[in-house]
């Protein structure tokens, strides 16, 4: 049996504690351990970003943070952009420019949007092109995802 | 931006169709709700790995499993020795046909391994690392074979053979001796030496064009339970759930009855989520473990290096034009790496490569050649683009030397209805001249571009479309909605175009359909969703279902009036009869009391598909001393017979032309000398990502096929035909160079410009 | 992976200590996004990982008008290049540091990690040889201080003993009318690994005509970055002129010992030098006149 490390820390604001091995990435004990299955693996290595999430405010690969590195830490998923009162703007623009096909590379594109927004609330589309670099999708050609997001930011602008 | 050019009379007439309603599955997609393959979590589950073959080429001379199922926390080990002999037997497999025994021997390698990265057994355990480690203990001798990785060495009568049974198809004939070469086929029209002696104008060259992959950012994956019983489910991201069905079948020896595929939510496709990979394995994982559900997740690595990338090639083009710039005479010569097993898509790149253009005189040859890299699989409009690339680069050199505007060539040759295309078939309506008016017309090519080392680049495509077998089932809610089942995996929002057909028929809003994506037992035989063919279809088999569901209600409507089927009319979701007027809804819910459920289904298989034409724009900038190219402004045209939901149509165009960026500029696979895939990691397999893109403006044009109720044309392959033809002619035009080499890479492009200064 | 054990230190002694008596068996993780990759394809072993990122030392970023800049070797790349210090004083590090990976990597990677990796294409470590910028490293034997270029001694491979590890990066005071710049060639517009980088600084007399002295260094054209040193002393006191910045470019491109690889033939790597070099020289100069 390998040596198992307890980790506590709070997903999509609520508390978790779980047992994981040292070898094991947030993105496994994400999906394998905890059930949420919104962050993706496509790559493992960095390269596609579907397994984004928010990470103590910083935008970061789950597959490249181990999980027993986030204890004490806060962590928004997929899972937590949405709230009890509904979509998250950025989730209901996506949908209305289209700005999905597969899906795969969603939950990661939106994750990353939303970092984006929290510090660039207007980007230009030079700027959200660049943020977005990260993130790979293989359906879309990104025109409609980086209109979903701009469409996003000014939504939001217009309710501050 | 996007524009719609229709020359449907009808398109105005339409209550649903045309138009954007949200689709039904995109909450949840935006919340991470959506359940795709590798997300599935059963009681007891047991996870998987591969051992893959570290040699392009090789003997299996013994394998050695022992350690493996010693290894603490290992349930069960399968080698090919676990697979059931097949026969060498040919079976329909989406966009191109397979030898089952070769696909059992691509599932796990038997006596040879045939590529870097061909797997050759699995473990399953308690968890993957175990799995994965476990594998490694797996001691496998093998006599290393020289690797043969160059479509042309492969052809030569000296090169190591792959198979050795393999003998040419040589026009039909099969061949005496041993051989890479799978096929050869040709197609000819006329007489083409004639032609060429008619011609004023001729251009020859050729075109090299590397392996790329579809890219799909999902990764393969499937999930097996293997019920003491015998019964077998399957969960995974597939195209076609009855294709698996089948193929895990054949490849076991097992009936279909006992067999059921559970499409999940799928990652991307394009063509290589046809073909079986993991399923017979996690089947046979799951059997052997003890009855316990196997999953088994593919990593990128695996991903490229194991699955079906498409064919590289090489292309010779031959074309002729009077002074006029007509069209005298065409010859082409491809030849397109297979990979391991027969079935490159050549014969598709026969059909297209002078497809859009009507030539009375032409001869194609085309080769279907082994190579010890991956069997290739489909990859959006297999075969077409290595085709286009090459010969619009010769069109846009030969309009060059006529002096013509690249448009007017295509316009002046373009193939119209009555045409025949130099492989056979006879063009029904069809919109080529359309778009290429559209494109010609846009405001994209009527911009100044201005600036050193700037260019324009514009380039024609043709796709087949394919037809397919579709099924469908509906039933009618009390509450006024319609259930539908059909049996198309969603890849880009079909379940929503398909319901949109539905709700057209019925005078019903879209959200008043319930699409659901059902599993090989709940629905009729349905045709996986690729070639272009589902909003097509499977569309067409719910318009069929919904014209049995009106007939359906008017019987009740008639019984609730008592009058005759004849008295009562239906438009626009409304029942009418005298003064009366029910609707959709209302009705609904009186059919307990005039007769109980209302249901039905259908099944069709429609012939014709209606082909789809597209014409391309790009500007670039290419930095004279890196080679670097920038696309400052790219317009996709295209021809969609009908665009159901034109957000998605649109969405599609914009992403075949990303691969096909990616295709002309980056994207390649690396091997050495000893066949080892180098480049396996998204690092370094290099796809478009946002900074390398502008927005990609869309022109829709509708030339509604004859052959569809909604006058539809698949709209998913055409888009990748023409972008690197358009991207190279745009480099030449800004810098003199043809690039004859995909990828055009920077290196490539500063090579070119050296010698064109030395 | 091997990695059996994790453990998140709290102060430097600690980490010594751990290194030491688990003699190569333990590696130091900060930001992961390299370690952790090459853990998983078997490329570097590790039985127990010690975090660094909670030691305060290693994330400062302190700035002192007289000392100069001091990284702490776990500091993100996302805080060194949002620092309003190193923005205002460093522009030419914050060109490289800013081009290592995507956003989700600048957020984690260090310019520590980035240079104990000792990748020969490494995008950092250019940028800070022309800044004459030095490692400290602190071991069981106690503090010890080299110049970065002395740090990275084959590909991979740096000067780290048993025990030892990278605790800051010392970047001195710029001078007056000086200036800095890199840039590097990758196929894509993001997210590759450097074909080439080059890196220059100068620093100009003050009628900003001539150029006092110069540092030149290349990333990706030999087994471990390149400090042209002969470059930087045929600048010296060179008049600011067409033909001294491309004879200058022509030495870093000889200097340069590319291989082939899947980023890139030599031949194409020999070419960029000499473009790559002028064009940072180029921006170097302007912003040293600008300064």
């Amino acid at each position: 049996m390998n040596k198992k490390i307890r980790v506590q820390a709070t997903i999509n604001g609520e508390e978790f504690e779980f047992l994981c091995e040292p070898r094991q990435s947030l993105l496994e004990v994400l999906r394998e351990t905890l059930g949420l299955t919104g962050a993706k693996e496509g790559c493992n290595n960095g390269n596609c970003g579907a397994c984004n999430v928010i990470l103590d405010g910083a935008l970061v690969n789950s597959c490249l943070v181990l999980a027993v590195e986030i204890d004490g830490c806060n962590v928004t998923t997929i899972e937590g952009i949405a709230t009890p009162q509904g979509l998250h703007p950025l989730q209901q623009k996506f949908i209305a420019h289209a700005a999905l096909q597969c899906g795969f590379c969603t939950p990661g594109f939106i994750v990353a949007s939303k970092a984006l927004l929290d510090q660039i609330p207007n980007p230009s589309e030079s700027e959200v092109r660049q943020w977005l670099a990260g993130n790979l999708c293989r359906c879309t050609g990104y025109d409609r995802i980086v209109r979903a997001v701009m469409d996003a930011a000014q939504s939001q602008e217009k309710t501050l | 931006m996007t524009t719609n050019l229709s020359v449907d009379e009808k398109k105005d007439v339409y209550g649903v169709i045309g138009k954007n309603p949200l689709r039904h599955d995109g909450t949840d997609k935006v919340t991470g709700r959506a359940q795709y393959g590798a997300d599935i979590r059963l009681p007891g589950m047991l996870y998987g790995a591969m051992l893959r073959s570290p040699h392009a080429h090789a003997r299996i001379l013994s394998i050695d499993t022992s350690k493996a199922e010693a290894y603490s926390g290992v349930r069960a080990v399968v080698t090919a020795k676990d697979l059931p002999d097949v026969e060498s037997k040919i079976a329909e497999l989406g966009e191109g046909t397979i030898n089952l025994l070769h696909q059992s021997n691509n599932v796990m390698a038997k006596d040879k391994v045939l590529y870097f990265g061909h797997a050759i057994a699995g473990v399953a355990a308690i968890n993957a690392h175990v799995a994965e480690e476990a594998a490694a203990l797996i001691k496998v001798e093998y006599e290393v074979l020289p690797p043969v990785l160059d479509v042309r060495k492969a052809m030569q009568h000296d090169s190591p053979i792959l198979l050795d049974g393999m003998r040419t198809d040589e026009l039909g004939k099969k061949g005496d001796y041993p051989s890479n070469i799978a096929a050869h086929y040709q197609a000819q029209v006329g007489d083409v030496e004639k032609g060429f002696q008619d011609a004023a104008v001729i251009v020859e060259r050729e075109f090299f064009t590397s392996m790329v992959h579809q890219g799909y950012i999902e990764p393969q994956n499937a999930t097996a339970q293997h019920n003491p019983d015998g019964q077998i489910t399957i969960w995974c991201s597939t195209q076609g759930a009855f294709g698996v069905r089948e193929q895990v079948a054949e490849i076991l020896q097992i009936p279909i009855s006992k067999i059921r595929v559970i499409p999940m939510e799928i990652g991307g496709g394009f063509g290589g989520k046809i073909g079986v990979y993991l399923e017979p394995v996690v089947v046979l994982l799951s059997r052997k473990s003890g009855h316990r559900p196997v999953k088994m997740t593919m990593s990128r690595s695996d991903v490229l290096a194991a699955t079906g990338p498409t064919s590289g090639s090489y292309v010779k083009v031959k074309m002729g034009a009077d002074a006029n710039g007509m069209i005298a005479a065409a010859q082409a010569m491809l030849a397109y790496e297979a990979g391991a097993y027969p079935g490159s898509p050549v014969g598709a790149g026969m059909g297209v490569i002078f497809a859009p253009y009507r030539i009375e005189n032409a001869l194609i040859d085309g080769y279907d050649v082994l190579v010890n890299k991956p069997r290739t699989a489909a990859y959006r409009a297999p075969g077409g683009t290595n085709a286009a690339f090459a010969c619009e680069s010769v069109i846009d050199e030969l309009s060059e030397k006529l002096g013509m505007d690249p448009f007017d060539f295509r316009l002046l040759n373009g193939a119209k209805e009555g045409d025949r295309r130099v492989d056979g078939p006879v063009y029904d309506r069809i919109g080529f001249l359309e778009t290429l008016e559209a494109a010609k017309n846009s405001p994209h090519y009527r911009a100044q571009l201005e600036g050193p080392n700037r260019g324009r680049g514009v380039a024609g495509g043709f796709w087949f479309n394919y037809g397919g077998k579709s099924s469908a089932s509906v039933s009618v809610n009390s509450d006024g909605t319609v259930s539908l089942l059909t049996g198309s995996v969603d890849i880009g929002g079909t379940r929503t175009s398909v319901a949109m057909q539905l709700a057209e028929g019925l005078g019903i809003p879209a959200e008043s359909i319930r699409p659901v994506v059902a599993d090989t037992d709940s629905v009729g035989y349905t045709e996986g969703t690729y070639g272009s063919r589902t909003t097509f279809a499977t569309g067409w088999a719910v318009y069929e279902v919904g014209k049995q569901l009106k007939e359906k209600l008017l019987e009740r409507a008639a019984t609730i009036w008592e009058t005759e089927l004849d008295q009562i009319r239906f438009e626009h979701g409304i029942f009418l009869f005298d003064d009366k007027q029910m609707t959709f809804a209302e009705l609904a819910s009186r059919l307990d009391e005039t007769g109980g459920p209302v249901v039905a289904s259908a099944a069709v298989r429609p012939e014709q598909s209606g082909p789809a034409f597209a014409a391309h724009i790009v500007d670039v900038e290419v930095d004279p001393e890196t080679g670097k190219v920038q696309i400052l402004r790219y317009t996709a045209v295209q021809d969609a017979g009908k665009a159901i939901y034109p957000d998605y149509v649109e969405s599609q165009m914009q992403g075949g032309v990303a691969q096909g960026v990616g295709w002309a500029l980056n994207e390649e696979y690396l091997y050495d000398d000893q066949g080892r895939l180098v480049n396996s990691s998204l690092l370094d397999y290099r796809m478009p990502v946002a900074l390398d893109l502008p927005m990609i403006d869309t022109i829709l044009v509708e030339v509604p096929n004859p052959g569809h109720p909604y006058g539809v044309r698949g709209v998913g392959e055409v888009p990748i035909i023409p972008p690197p033809a358009a991207l190279v002619n745009a480099i030449y035009r800004a810098m003199g160079v043809r690039m004859n080499i995909l990828p055009a890479t920077p290196a490539r492009v500063v090579a070119e410009l050296n010698k064109q200064k030395g | 992976m091997q990695v059996l054990d994790y453990v998140s230190a709290g102060n430097v002694k600690e980490v010594v200590g751990l290194l030491t008596s688990n003699n190569g068996r333990a590696r130091i993780l900060c930001g992961g996004t390299d370690l952790l990759v090459q853990l998983r394809e078997n490329r570097r072993r590790a039985e127990l990982l010690i975090d660094v990122k909670n030691i305060p030392e290693l994330n400062s970023i302190n700035y002192d008008n007289q000392i100069g800049l001091l990284l702490g070797a776990a500091a993100s790349c996302h805080a060194i290049c949002h620092n309003p210090f190193v923005l205002e004083n460093y522009p030419g590090l914050v060109d490289a540091i800013h081009l290592i990976g995507g956003v989700q990597i600048q957020y984690r990677a260090s310019v520590g990690g980035n240079l104990c990796n000792a990748s020969p294409a490494a995008d950092s470590i250019p940028a800070l040889i022309v800044h004459e910028a030095g490692c400290i490293i602190v071991g069981s034997n106690g503090t010890r201080e080299i110049p970065v270029e002395q740090f990275c001694i084959a590909p991979g491979k740096n000067v780290l003993q048993n025990g030892e590890f990278l605790l800051a990066i010392k970047v001195p005071v710029v001078k007056e009318n000086f200036g800095a710049h890199y840039l590097r060639f990758i196929p894509r517009n993001e997210m590759d690994i450097a074909v080439v980088g080059a890196g220059a600084s100068v620093t100009l007399d003050k009628a900003k005509q001539r150029i006092l002295s110069a540092r030149i260094a290349l990333g990706a054209v030999a087994p471990t970055p390149l400090f042209v040193e002969e470059a930087g002393v045929f600048l010296a006191g060179k008049e600011i002129n067409e033909k001294n910045i491309r004879e200058a470019a022509r030495i870093a491109q000889a200097a340069a010992r590319p291989i082939s690889d899947l980023r890139g033939t030599d031949e194409y790597r020999k070419h960029l030098c000499a473009v790559l070099t002028r064009r940072a020289l180029e921006k170097a100069i302007e912003r040293a006149r600008a300064s």
